[in-house]
């Protein structure tokens, strides 16, 4: 372990100075007060609408939804959804609990979720992307991989260090987002009650084990599962980074399965053996919030569970490839 | 220049014997077996696409043979890297450093990959290069000769005791070219073993005390470059007026053969010189003065004789001659 520290601080050092996580740090500060003031509007309209009664305006929600639940255009897959969604609004209204109270914790929140199967895995594909394909277009490899270092440890010391980076990437969003949401809509809100522990089975809600925690406590459970995707992401990234040499192509080949993750779901898929894809899986918070799985028979077990089997894997191809493969160029 | 005197029984510190290498179904490296020992330089030597750079990436583990053994300083090189490549400084193809780091951030990222080496040591190989001027700036703004430096810097950082430079004067000016010459004389002086490719047998012959010539994957000899030279014939290159009558004279001679100018391959800077009439033979060096008196009495104008080293392609026959007739 002692050689094992300079060379995971090379490798932080690297990221650094390639500037990936300013970067980074740039896209949160320029697209979170977009998102904020989007907020910020809607919350306005209903406002004037609803003559500041959050209740009248979940009324509203629930009955739109009903009365859509009549109509032959839509899909029986989204009926189930919104017959789930009518349920738990009603609980809410039932507890006298605004679910969307405005405050910056409840948007950071709600930010988490959405972004959890996009926006954060693509944030850290800025970092995981190239860091072993960069060093093989640059041709630093051969000046890494000729020192005294077994090759196994050079790969270990990228991978510590891309945890680390996704780590802060994770904390960083989270604490970007609730900065710069409080400014609009204050930093009060952690002990605001969300439920949490809905039971999909089919199209009705299970409440019996439905309860409230406070935010902070449910914000603390998303942030795990949100840094527990990350993880999966980044070292699928990783492995697709050492298997080919060229970053853009790293970068498309990860992108496309992201992508054809958010599609399948909106699918709401038929093909159930689609569930073993790990992007099918990335929305683990929802399960938190109790937003029905895409394909029928996923829970938050068998989610983590594919994705663990996924991330595990990915882990034994870059080890094994990594250290067997010759470097030709 | 003085050749250090290498004998037999100066330690050998890089050992290569029998390694091939299969990629796909061909064997890119048949048979490769040599060694260097302490304070030589040993010249590498074979046309592009020969197996070079394939041989030196197998030195330094990161190709792996098929067949045979490599070992530094006792050291198998694939099967014990940690060990072996310690003493190992090496610049495979161009020095590829990062050139979003500074040359003094390269030179620490490099150090900390390896127990003992401080600040200290980094000062030591930033002068020997003498890049301390720049060595804060970044990577980006050096030219191709400063970043050669700083990637023997690098490879001099963990105090090697064999250096292998994969064709070292690629991209380098004359003076530069010079200067590393000198340099790894020096360095060879001071008891490292040095391993040089390249595949212009001029670069050798300056340079190195002992080559290996390879060529389509096979090493075709291996000896003292002054040995291996002598062997051959030099060309002789003529430019004689009135040309018509000279050709003659010269084609009529049995010990003198004339040298289609397109089967010659020569080095520019020759070509560039040469005047439109001129002549290419192979002859004994010491029928010169006899030929130009020859010249002289048959009133043809001598305006130039100039012996021209053998080239690698005119070794290369030799060599694969002998063969045959051994």
């Amino acid at each position: 372990m002692n050689n094992m520290l300079p060379l995971i601080r090379n490798e932080c050092l690297k990221i650094i100075k390639k500037k990936r996580f300013y970067v980074i740090l740039l896209i949160l500060i320029v697209l979170v007060p977009m998102f904020t003031y989007a907020q910020m509007r809607s919350a306005e309209r209903s406002r004037d609408k609803f003559n500041s009664d959050w209740r009248l305006e979940i009324q509203q929600q629930i009955i739109d939804n009903q009365n859509s639940l009549g109509s032959d255009r839509i899909p029986e897959e989204w009926k189930t959804y919104r017959r789930i969604f009518v349920q738990q609004l009603q609980y809410y209204l039932h507890h006298d609990v605004n679910p969307n109270e405005p405050s910056g914790v409840t948007f950071t929140r709600e930010f988490m979720d959405n972004s959890v199967t996009l926006f954060i895995p693509l944030l850290i594909m800025a970092v995981a992307s190239d860091l072993v394909s960069a060093e093989r277009t640059t041709g630093t490899i051969k000046m890494l991989l000729t020192r005294p270092v077994k090759r196994w440890k050079v790969l270990f010391s990228k991978m510590a260090a891309l945890l680390m980076f996704v780590s802060l990437i994770v904390l960083s969003t989270f604490v970007i987002s609730y900065l710069i949401s409080g400014l609009a809509f204050g930093y009060k809100g952690f002990n605001i009650p969300v439920f949490t522990g809905f039971k999909i089975s089919g199209d009705s809600v299970d409440m019996s084990t439905v309860h409230a925690v406070p935010q902070w406590k449910y914000m603390l459970m998303q942030g795990g599962l949100v840094w527990f995707v990350s993880v999966i992401v980044a070292l699928l990234a990783f492995m697709i980074s050492v298997l080919v040499r060229s970053t853009a192509a790293s970068i498309v080949v990860m992108m496309a399965a992201l992508i054809a993750g958010s599609i399948l779901t909106n699918m709401a898929s038929a093909w159930t053996t689609a569930k073993y894809l790990f992007m099918v899986n990335l929305g683990l918070t929802g399960y938190l919030s109790g937003t029905p799985a895409p394909i029928e028979g996923m829970s938050l077990s068998f989610s983590m569970a594919v994705l663990a089997v996924w991330g595990a894997a990915s882990v034994i191809i870059s080890f094994a490839v990594f250290t067997k493969r010759d470097i030709l160029n | 220049m003085t050749k250090a005197n290498s004998g037999e029984s100066s330690p050998v510190v890089l050992s290569v014997d029998g390694v091939r290498k299969k990629i796909g179904r061909k064997w890119i490296i048949d048979d490769v077996t040599f060694d260097v020992r302490e304070g030589e330089i040993f010249g590498f030597l074979g046309p592009n696409g020969a197996g070079k750079t394939t041989t030196i990436r197998m030195l330094v583990d990161l190709i792996r043979p098929s067949e045979g053994k490599i070992t530094v300083c006792g050291y198998n090189v694939n099967r014990n890297p940690e060990k072996a490549l310690q003493f190992v400084g090496s610049i495979v193809e161009n020095p590829e450093v990062y050139t979003y780091l500074t040359g003094w951030e390269n030179l620490q990222h490099f150090a900390r990959m390896q127990p003992g080496i401080d600040n200290a040591r980094i000062s030591e190989v930033v002068d020997i290069v003498r890049l301390d001027q720049r060595i804060h700036d970044k990577v980006s703004t050096y030219s191709l000769g400063m970043r050669q430096r700083l990637g023997i810097a690098q490879a001099l950082l963990g105090r090697p005791r064999l250096l292998i430079l994969d064709e070292p004067t690629n991209g380098l000016d004359p003076k530069g070219i010079k200067e590393l010459r000198e340099f790894i004389r020096k360095l060879a002086d001071e008891g490292l073993a040095v391993f040089v490719s390249s595949h212009l047998l001029s670069e050798i012959q300056l340079l190195c005390d002992r080559v290996a010539i390879i060529s389509k994957g096979r090493v075709l000899a291996v000896g003292a470059v002054d040995e291996l030279i002598a062997r051959n014939s030099p060309y002789v290159l003529w430019e004689l007026e009135p040309f018509a009558e000279a050709q003659a004279l010269l084609a009529g001679r049995p010990d003198i053969q004339i040298q289609n100018l397109e089967d010659v391959n020569l080095d520019d800077s020759i070509i560039a010189g040469m005047g439109p009439d001129s002549l290419i033979t192979i002859m004994d060096q010491d029928l010169i003065p006899e030929i130009v008196a020859v010249m002289v009495t048959a009133e043809i104008e001598v305006r130039a004789v100039h012996k021209i080293n053998p080239t690698l392609e005119q070794l290369f026959l030799k060599l694969t001659e002998g063969e045959n007739v051994e």
